[in-house]
Order: structure tokens, then C-alpha cells, then sequence
């Protein structure tokens, strides 16, 4: 068998349907449900025993279609960043409120992504945030919490 | 009839009302257009002010956002690859790879004629084979239901990524697990929430789709940035190409939109099935009916290939007005949404809302006729407008991409554990898409998959635990050898190709 990064993938998703599997018989139903034609676990197991069946199968069965991803091309570490300005903004968002928040995660994005027009950097970040939140806020009525836009006394 | 057609134009082209259907078809494309903000979104978004109109004029002009939104739906599948409702991901398969190669705006002009004359078709047919056709769409049980979600989910995994069978079905199967996440239906038991509040009402769909499709795909622009053949794509982006269809793709589109449209209509008609699996099954039969040659293009920016399920999504809208009109079932997701404000005015769907108010049955089937020509006029003449999305650099694209998705999901639960799930989610599905594991498959099967679980729930609990279901009633054992037929034809067509 012809180890590849195809079959590296099958075989977490077979773990993963092991787990899924494990779990779905350990979900607790109702005594009277116990033995049901169907219950809360059913639709689960068929569906861990299937994972394990699709899974096991690509792991088994030749894979002519071999992708071949070139490692060397890929931006990792601009992905990565990016990836950890979202949990960053998620990690403020409720603490600092929405305005803020986007804004920075907004105009950090551009900076990391290696764009370095100020001016147009700010316009799309704090001026387009305050114009989607007005139209959300101010028009849709979608109630929007930010703490800090209230400690200056911008929202009520 | 002519009686009611009569009340129905009467009402439907008074001013107010034709304003109301200009007013939501503008709003329902812009917010169709967000990723993240479908038509469910507008709807309800809408449903506060029309309670200030009678009955008919508020339902015109919920009809009328629910066409808009669609077809905004599918502006922002064909530009970003972000659809903002399920029932144009399968928009995405061909209008997006065809806006890289530089033909934005003939997509998204294919896309605007497809779901004009879809819509348009399916509301002849509305018209006259409504009565007959809620007593088609009574006689479907539980397993033909469970029979036709084996039978979308089969044809998606079949036909969404060229001799990747194993890894699509892996996909539905991944999707159908997410979904099965959160409370029980029925008995309300929590499963796979490992005592996490958070996921006890269950994932939402629009967290999935957005970090499978519009977080994944801007991380995926950035991870390829430097790769040779993604290059490439990026300065054809940037060209809009004219909104001109030549006669080549008009003749294609002439064969495909009349299937199409009576596939998206007998779909949306039945109860809970709508515009999602009649756009996929629309884009699986179409790819099945064309030459080979044709079918080469599939997935690489075919005309049919987008004509299919644009023309499809547009006709089960039509369609799932029938269910909801003649039985008081909504057909998808957004006419619940309508049938909560239908009941809101005391007006009661069923197959007395023929009698008892005539003029709110036929001004709605009327309106969509109005409807849709009103989206042409409105959609055509701003394509090149609109198109312009795709000139935005990618180095303020992708963060506004970003933007939309982690602001449509905080709005919607104003809880910061959806956006790190969102997060994991995008992570993954990204390494995914580099090794070619196809996406749809997995979207389509998470919102079928608590459907599915019910109406396999119903038929195994009548037939006391057996199987037999299947096989008893010759609608069911139709659907299912239909099923095997996909799979056995896919395996046949795989077998011969490598010998």
C-alpha cells in the first residue's frame, strides 16, 4: 500500500469514526427507549459505522488519483497569522466590544497581508465598520453590544 | 380558475403592490448578496413591517425578497465562492471557476436569465397543476423521503469531484455527523456536546457553510498565493468580461433551463425537500444528459452546469409555495419563515385558502411573475456593477471576506465560542480542499442530515424495526434503484476509463 498524505487523511477519519462510534453508544436514552426500533443513538451508530466503512474502504482499495500538493509554494505563515488575528478578535470581541474589535482585526489583516496604504487602510477598517454598524445597529435594529462605545457615551 | 387569476391580477398590479415587489426583490438581492444573510434572514427581517399591510400586499412582498435573496445568493457564489444559502452552493461548482477564467459578468448574466426563466416557468406551472399536485406531494411517506435524501446525497458524492467517490462519500458522511450534534428531536437527549452548553441547540448552518466556503476558501487564496497555478487565476479575476450570452450558449441553455425547471418544481413541492436538493439534483441530472465532451467542462465553468441549478433553485422556490399554499407544510426553510407571518395576520394555509381567500392564493402567484421579470430588469443592467467586487485587491478582499463571515455568525449569536468553532472548522476544511476532499457533499449532507434522521425515525418506528420499508412501496424501491443506478453507472463509467 502506497502511504500518502490521501490516505494519512482516511486513516484520521477512520480514528475519528472510532471515536464517534465509541460516543454514540454511550449516549444515554430514556429506559423505556432502551429497546426501540430507534432511538437517540441509532441514527449515530449507523452513521459511525458508515464513516468507518468510507474511511476504511479509501484506506484499503488503490488511490490512481494521487494529489500532490507543493509545500514549498504554500503561505503558511500568513495563514497562520491570519488564523490567530481571528482568535484573537474572538477572544476581545465580547470584552471590548464590536466596534474596536473588527476595526483592529480589519486593519491588522490588511497590514499582515502586506498592504501599507494608510489612508485607504483606515477608511476600510474604522469608517466602513462605523457604516456596517450603523446599518445593522442604527437601521436593521440587530442589537450590537460594545462596551467601549458605550464608556464613551456613543450608544446608549 | 380564470376567476382567480383574474382576483389575483387585480390585486397583484395595483401600485402598492407592484412597488412592493420592486422594494423586495432590491432589498432581498442586496442582502442575498452578504454571505451569511440569506433569505430566512430577510424574510424575517421583514416580517415586523409588513404587519402594517393587509394579508396579500405582505406576503407579495416577502415572495419578492425570497426571489432577490436568491438570486443574491448566487451573485456571491459565482464572485467569491461564499454561497449565503444552501440552495446555491451548487451555483458555485461552475460559476465560480468561470468568473476566474474572466467571465464574471456572463455568469452572472447566465445566472440572471436561468432564474428568470425558471422562476417563470415554474409559476405556469404553479398555476395550473397547483390542486393536482399537493395531492402528489400528500402521497409521499417517510421512506420515500428517507429514499430521495439517500438519493440527493448519492448524486452530489457522485458528481461533485471527478473520481473522488470515496472521499465525497466520506464528506456526507462528516456532514451527517455535525448535524447530529446537539438535542435529540424528539426526546431531547444532548449528544456529542461533551457537556458544552454552547452546543446543545446544535452547529448552525450558517457557521458550517461559511467556514467551509467563505473562511476557507479566502484562507486557501492566501495559502496558494505563491503557487504558480493560483497566480494565474488571480489576474484573470480581475478581468470582468463582457455580459454578452453568445448563440453557442443560448442554444445550451435552451435545453437545459426547461428540465431543470421541472426538476426544481417537483422538488420544491415536496414538503422539506426545496431549492438545495433540486439544485443538486438538477446539476447531477444535467451533467448525466449532456456529451461527454460537455461533461468534461462540469466543475471547470460549464454553461449548463450553471444554467442547471440556477434554473432549478429559482423553481422550487415557486414550487415550495405549494405545499405551504395547499397544506399549510412549508416546503423549505424560508416558507416556514412565511407561513409564521401568514398565521401572524390569522390567515390559515390549506386547501380552504382557495375559498376563503382567494385573492392572497392568486396575487402571490400572480406577483411572481411580476416578480421575476422585475429582478431581470432590476439584475441585468446592474451585473456590471456588481461584478466589480471581483477588482477589490486580494489583499483587502480576503479580509473583508473574513469580515462577513465572523460578523454573520457573532450577529446571530453574539457568543464567541461559534467564532473559534468557525475557526477549527475553516482550518480544517482548508487542508481538506488542498487534498481535493470536495465540500458540497459535506454541506449538503449536514442540512439534510436532521431530516433524515426523522424521517428514517418514522419509517423503522411503522415498520416496528425492519427494513422492509424500503422495498414495500414501489415509490421507495423506485427512488433507491434510481440510488443504486447513480452508483453502479459511476462505478462502470470509473472502471472503464482506467481500462
Amino acid at each position: 500500500m502506497n502511504i500518502n498524505t490521501t490516505k494519512i487523511i482516511s486513516l484520521l477519519f477512520f480514528i475519528f469514526s472510532a471515536f464517534y462510534l465509541y460516543t454514540a453508544y454511550q449516549i444515554q436514552v430514556f429506559a423505556f427507549d432502551e429497546n426501540a426500533p430507534f432511538n437517540a443513538r441509532t441514527f449515530p451508530i449507523y452513521l459511525g459505522y458508515a464513516g468507518l466503512f468510507f474511511s476504511g474502504l479509501k484506506l484499503i482499495l488503490p488511490d490512481p488519483n494521487t494529489i500532490k500538493v507543493d509545500h514549498k509554494n504554500l503561505e503558511y505563515k500568513k495563514t497562520g497569522i491570519l488564523i490567530l488575528i481571528a482568535i484573537i478578535y474572538g477572544a476581545t470581541i465580547l470584552k471590548v466590544g464590536y466596534f474596536l474589535t473588527t476595526s483592529l482585526f480589519l486593519f491588522a489583516s490588511y497590514y499582515f497581508l502586506g498592504e501599507r496604504r494608510w489612508i485607504l487602510m483606515f477608511l476600510l477598517s474604522f469608517p466602513f465598520v462605523a457604516a456596517f454598524m450603523y446599518l445593522l445597529h442604527g437601521i436593521l435594529d440587530i442589537y450590537l453590544r460594545d462596551p467601549f462605545l458605550q464608556s464613551i457615551g456613543v450608544m446608549g | 380558475m380564470i376567476e382567480g387569476i383574474l382576483i389575483g391580477l387585480t390585486t397583484a398590479l395595483t401600485f402598492q403592490n407592484i412597488l412592493m415587489v420592486m422594494v423586495g426583490c432590491f432589498f432581498g438581492t442586496i442582502i442575498g448578496m452578504l454571505p451569511g444573510l440569506g433569505p430566512m434572514t430577510a424574510i424575517a427581517l421583514m416580517i415586523p413591517i409588513t404587519y402594517g399591510f393587509d394579508p396579500a400586499t405582505g406576503l407579495i412582498l416577502m415572495a419578492g425578497v425570497y426571489y432577490g435573496a436568491v438570486f443574491g445568493g448566487s451573485t456571491s457564489s459565482i464572485l467569491l465562492n461564499a454561497p449565503g444559502v444552501p440552495g446555491t452552493v451548487a451555483t458555485s461548482f461552475d460559476g465560480y471557476p468561470m468568473a476566474q477564467q474572466g467571465k464574471a459578468g456572463k455568469a452572472l448574466a447566465i445566472a440572471a436569465w436561468s432564474s428568470f426563466a425558471g422562476g417563470t416557468l415554474s409559476a405556469i406551472y404553479l398555476l395550473f397543476m397547483a390542486p393536482s399536485l399537493s395531492k402528489v406531494s400528500l402521497s409521499f411517506r417517510s421512506p420515500d423521503y428517507f429514499a430521495l435524501m439517500i438519493l440527493g446525497l448519492t448524486a452530489i458524492a457522485a458528481f461533485s469531484s471527478k473520481g473522488q467517490f470515496l472521499k465525497a462519500m466520506m464528506m456526507v458522511v462528516l456532514g451527517l455527523m455535525l448535524a447530529s450534534v446537539g438535542q435529540d428531536s424528539l426526546s431531547d437527549i444532548t449528544r456529542f456536546t461533551f457537556n458544552n452548553m454552547n452546543l446543545t441547540d446544535g452547529i448552525s448552518f450558517v457557521l458550517v457553510v461559511m467556514a467551509t466556503f467563505a473562511m476557507s476558501e479566502a484562507l486557501t487564496i492566501i495559502l496558494k498565493r505563491n503557487d504558480p497555478t493560483s497566480a494565474a487565476k488571480q489576474v484573470s479575476l480581475t478581468e470582468l468580461g463582457s455580459i454578452r450570452i453568445n448563440k453557442e450558449e443560448r442554444t445550451k441553455m435552451y435545453k437545459t433551463i426547461p428540465r431543470s425547471s421541472v426538476i426544481g418544481f417537483l422538488i420544491g413541492v415536496l414538503p422539506g425537500a426545496g431549492a438545495t436538493i433540486a439544485s443538486f439534483l438538477a446539476y447531477g441530472m444535467e451533467r448525466n444528459v449532456v456529451s461527454d465532451e460537455e461533461k468534461e467542462k462540469f466543475g471547470k465553468g460549464s454553461v449548463n452546469g450553471l444554467s442547471a441549478p440556477e434554473t432549478a433553485n429559482n423553481a422550487a422556490c415557486s414550487g415550495s409555495f405549494v405545499p405551504m399554499l395547499t397544506l399549510g407544510i412549508p416546503g423549505s426553510g424560508t416558507t416556514a419563515v412565511m407561513l409564521g407571518a401568514l398565521l401572524g395576520f390569522g390567515v390559515q394555509p390549506g386547501p380552504r385558502l382557495y375559498m376563503t381567500n382567494p385573492e392572497i392564493f392568486w396575487s402571490i402567484i400572480m406577483s411572481m411573475y411580476i416578480g421575476m421579470v422585475i429582478l431581470l430588469i432590476l439584475n441585468l443592467p446592474l451585473i456590471p456593477y456588481i461584478a466589480r467586487i471581483l477588482a477589490v485587491p486580494k489583499n483587502y478582499l480576503i479580509p473583508l471576506i473574513l469580515f462577513f463571515s465572523v460578523t454573520g455568525i457573532y450577529v446571530m449569536s453574539f457568543n464567541n465560542f461559534d467564532i473559534y468553532l468557525m475557526i477549527g472548522i475553516a482550518v480544517v476544511a482548508t487542508f481538506l480542499r488542498l487534498y481535493d476532499f470536495p465540500m458540497p457533499p459535506l454541506i449538503l449532507a449536514f442540512v439534510l442530515g436532521g431530516l433524515m434522521e426523522e424521517n428514517l425515525r418514522r419509517s423503522l418506528l411503522l415498520s416496528n424495526g425492519s427494513w422492509e420499508f424500503l422495498w414495500d412501496r414501489t415509490l421507495t424501491a423506485c427512488i433507491l434503484a434510481t440510488t443504486i443506478l447513480i452508483v453502479i453507472w459511476h462505478i462502470y463509467k470509473t472502471f472503464k476509463k482506467k481500462n
